[in-house]
């Protein structure tokens, strides 16, 4: 196994020209950490990615990958490995000259390289492959080879540029269990672009959410789900997508409130950041499957989404439209009126004017 | 049973296959192909007739007509006897002078080329885009104007008249064809391929060398088609550059052709043309194939 790799970036910044992508930034992942940086397209993330590998030259700021300054180091000696969206297989070469290329380049001797081509195969099920060229193969098999031909550098950091993200849903869900098994028997470090918040979620140990330039937030899975810290993370990470409601902040009579066209929740039980001032302009953000029936909130079903193991109910509250998660077996009908609640504790304010949490 | 019913007879119904027709439009396509493929065929047919008749028979001003004697005569004599000037030994002369050439400068070109390609493409070097363009405006100078100021310099570094001049001369002028081409199929491959070569620890030579090249194959047997043709067919820049002992088979061909002594004897000529022309023509043959797949190759990624 390879030797275990903290890596740190220090106040990176890079642009393209007039064009910055990344704005000094800072982020610091543990040994055996999987990291997704998770963000739309355009969002600087594969840069950042490239950056560590050494592909893209940093104009200020410093990487350390393993306690070691790398930032004007060669991809080679940074102790990477690196797997591509379109899997980068070289097309001239079979599976097993795939694989070995980084070897021989690096000058391993010949058995030396063979043990580890015939293991990385057997972890990945691809042994039957070897023989054959990439052309030969399918898109799953691409990738697999391509995260062989990783996996043979014994690198202490695994960078992963949106490797799934080529390939049909069912290929995708599969690979994915396994890159997550991959990480479990590495125990190696490892960091994950993609713009797909599902398999952020799904594998990642912390993510890091990125837009403009810079990292919105920075947590786990769980922190990101149910405590995103703006507006824009609310709305990137979750499908079906949270709701929003736009409305102001109210006291009344003592209790915060949240008041909208002719609608009031109470606010008691929920968790302030910074309790705002009354009558601040905020948004209400809820996940669908918060939404509850039977609560005094009143709304009309406009529409149902049946999702197979749930339904997705379309509603108007207010005048503005709000999806709800009903049970499979729940018999409702469009054109229905049905009361919610929206349980305060479940509930995310975000200042309307800056979009940060409240 | 109730679905044979609903099965209607495939004759009134459009199924399978659409029937091809012969339309008027197609008729005209077929009609001008064939036009021009005569058109083109007729001067080389002519110059294959006379080549295989005696002069006799030539006289008698039936270009058309097929040899009513062939004999290949003419064409022993152009390869080994012909005069050339003042010396009579035939075009093979310059049939081994033009290989002298032709095999180092193909090499030559398409190894300079490619590389400069790849450089063009895949690494960013200060000012790149600058010296591409200023290749490609080059391509489009006529070489004449170089021809005073390049022999000035060969005579400066003593190279003039000599194989490794006009390899050199050929080599430069076919750097902004060659790069171009290179250049532009590289650009068409994912720089991921690159990028990945370069986390396995390859340098600059290594991924020309076993990645780049190895995908090339089209645009190389395109370059060598383009590069054989080219040079086998130069004509100035051999008769300025090679140097008297090293005269290419155009060259020769010209001289055979234009020495006036006695009688013109055209089928002499004609043989000496057809053998000039039978290398590159060789090659189209050989390579038809690959020529349109070379031109497709950038459509088509690895």
């Amino acid at each position: 196994m390879g030797k275990l790799c903290d890596v740190s970036i220090r106040g990176v910044e890079i642009s393209f020209g007039a064009v910055r992508v990344l704005d000094k930034l800072d982020l610091d992942v543990a040994q055996s950490e999987f990291i997704v940086l998770l963000g739309p397209s355009g969002c600087g993330k594969s840069t950042l990615l490239n950056a560590v590998a050494g592909l893209i030259d940093v104009q200020a700021g410093q990487i350390w990958i393993g306690g070691k300054n790398v930032t004007w180091e060669e991809p080679k000696d940074r102790g990477i490995a690196m797997v591509f969206q379109s899997y980068a297989l070289y097309p001239r070469m079979t599976v097993r000259g795939n694989m070995s290329f980084g070897l021989k380049v690096a000058g391993m001797p010949k058995p030396e390289i063979e043990r580890r081509v015939n293991a990385a195969a057997a972890t990945l099920q691809i042994t039957e492959l070897l023989d054959r060229r990439p052309a030969e193969l399918s898109g799953g098999q691409r990738q697999r080879v391509a995260i062989g031909r990783a996996l043979v550098r014994d690198a202490g950091v695994y960078l992963f540029d949106e490797p799934l993200s080529n390939l049909d849903a069912q290929l995708r869900a599969e690979l994915r269990v396994e890159i997550k098994r991959l990480h479990q028997r590495l125990a190696a470090t490892m960091i994950y672009v993609t713009h797909d918040q599902i398999e952020a979620l799904t594998l990642a140990d912390r993510i890091a959410v990125m837009k403009d330039r810079v990292i919105q937030q920075l947590g786990t899975p769980n922190e990101i789900y149910r405590r995103p810290a703006n507006r824009f993370v609310a709305s990137f990470v979750g499908s079906p997508a949270m709701n929003f409601l736009p409305g102001a902040f109210a006291v009344k009579e003592g209790a915060p409130c949240f008041l909208s066209e002719g609608i009031a929740i109470p606010l008691d039980g929920y968790a302030f950041e910074a309790p705002p001032q009354d009558g601040t302009p905020v948004e209400l953000g809820i996940r669908p499957e918060h939404v509850e029936a039977g609560g005094g909130v009143p709304a009309k079903i406009e529409m149902i989404e049946p999702m197979g193991s749930d339904q997705l109910a379309w509603l108007r509250v207010g005048g503005h439209p709000l999806s709800m998660r009903l049970p499979a077996e729940a018999c409702t009908v469009a054109g229905e009126a049905m009361q919610l609640r929206l349980p305060a504790d479940k509930l995310n304010l975000f200042d309307a004017a800056t979009g940060r949490r409240l | 049973m109730t679905a044979i019913a609903t099965i209607t007879p495939a004759i009134t119904q459009p199924a399978g296959m659409r029937p091809r027709r012969l339309t008027p439009a197609r008729i005209g396509i077929y009609a001008f192909l064939i036009v021009t493929a005569l058109f083109f065929l007729a001067p080389l047919y002519v110059m294959l007739v006379t080549s295989l008749k005696p002069m006799e028979e030539i006289r008698l001003g039936a270009i058309l007509a097929l040899p009513r004697a062939p004999t290949l005569e003419p064409w022993v004599k152009a390869w080994s006897a012909a005069c050339t000037g003042l010396r009579c030994d035939g075009i093979s002369v310059g049939f081994a002078n033009s290989v002298k050439i032709l095999v180092p400068s193909v090499v030559a070109s398409i190894a300079v080329g490619s590389l400069t390609g790849y450089a063009l493409s895949f690494w960013k070097v200060r000012g790149a885009g600058l010296l591409f363009g200023a290749l490609m405006i080059v391509a489009f100078v006529p070489y004449q104007i170089f021809i005073y100021p390049l022999v000035r310099v060969f005579a400066f570094a003593g190279i003039n008249n000599s194989i490794l001049g006009i390899v050199l001369i050929h080599t430069i002028f076919g750097l902004p064809t060659m790069t171009l081409l290179f250049r532009n199929y590289f650009a068409s491959l994912p720089q991921e391929l690159f990028k990945a070569a370069r986390v396995d620890g390859a340098g600059f030579f290594r991924i020309f060398w076993s990645v780049m090249l190895p995908m090339a194959t089209p645009m190389l047997i395109v370059a060598v088609i383009l590069q054989v043709t080219g040079i086998w067919n130069d004509f100035i820049l051999g008769l300025i550059f090679a140097g008297r002992e090293n005269l290419p088979m155009t060259v020769q061909l010209n001289n055979i052709v234009n020495s006036t002594q006695g009688e013109r004897a055209y089928n002499v000529d004609m043989a000496a043309t057809i053998l000039t022309a039978l290398v590159p023509l060789a090659v189209y043959f050989a390579s038809g194939r690959w020529f349109v797949r070379g031109i497709a190759a950038g459509a088509v990624k690895g």
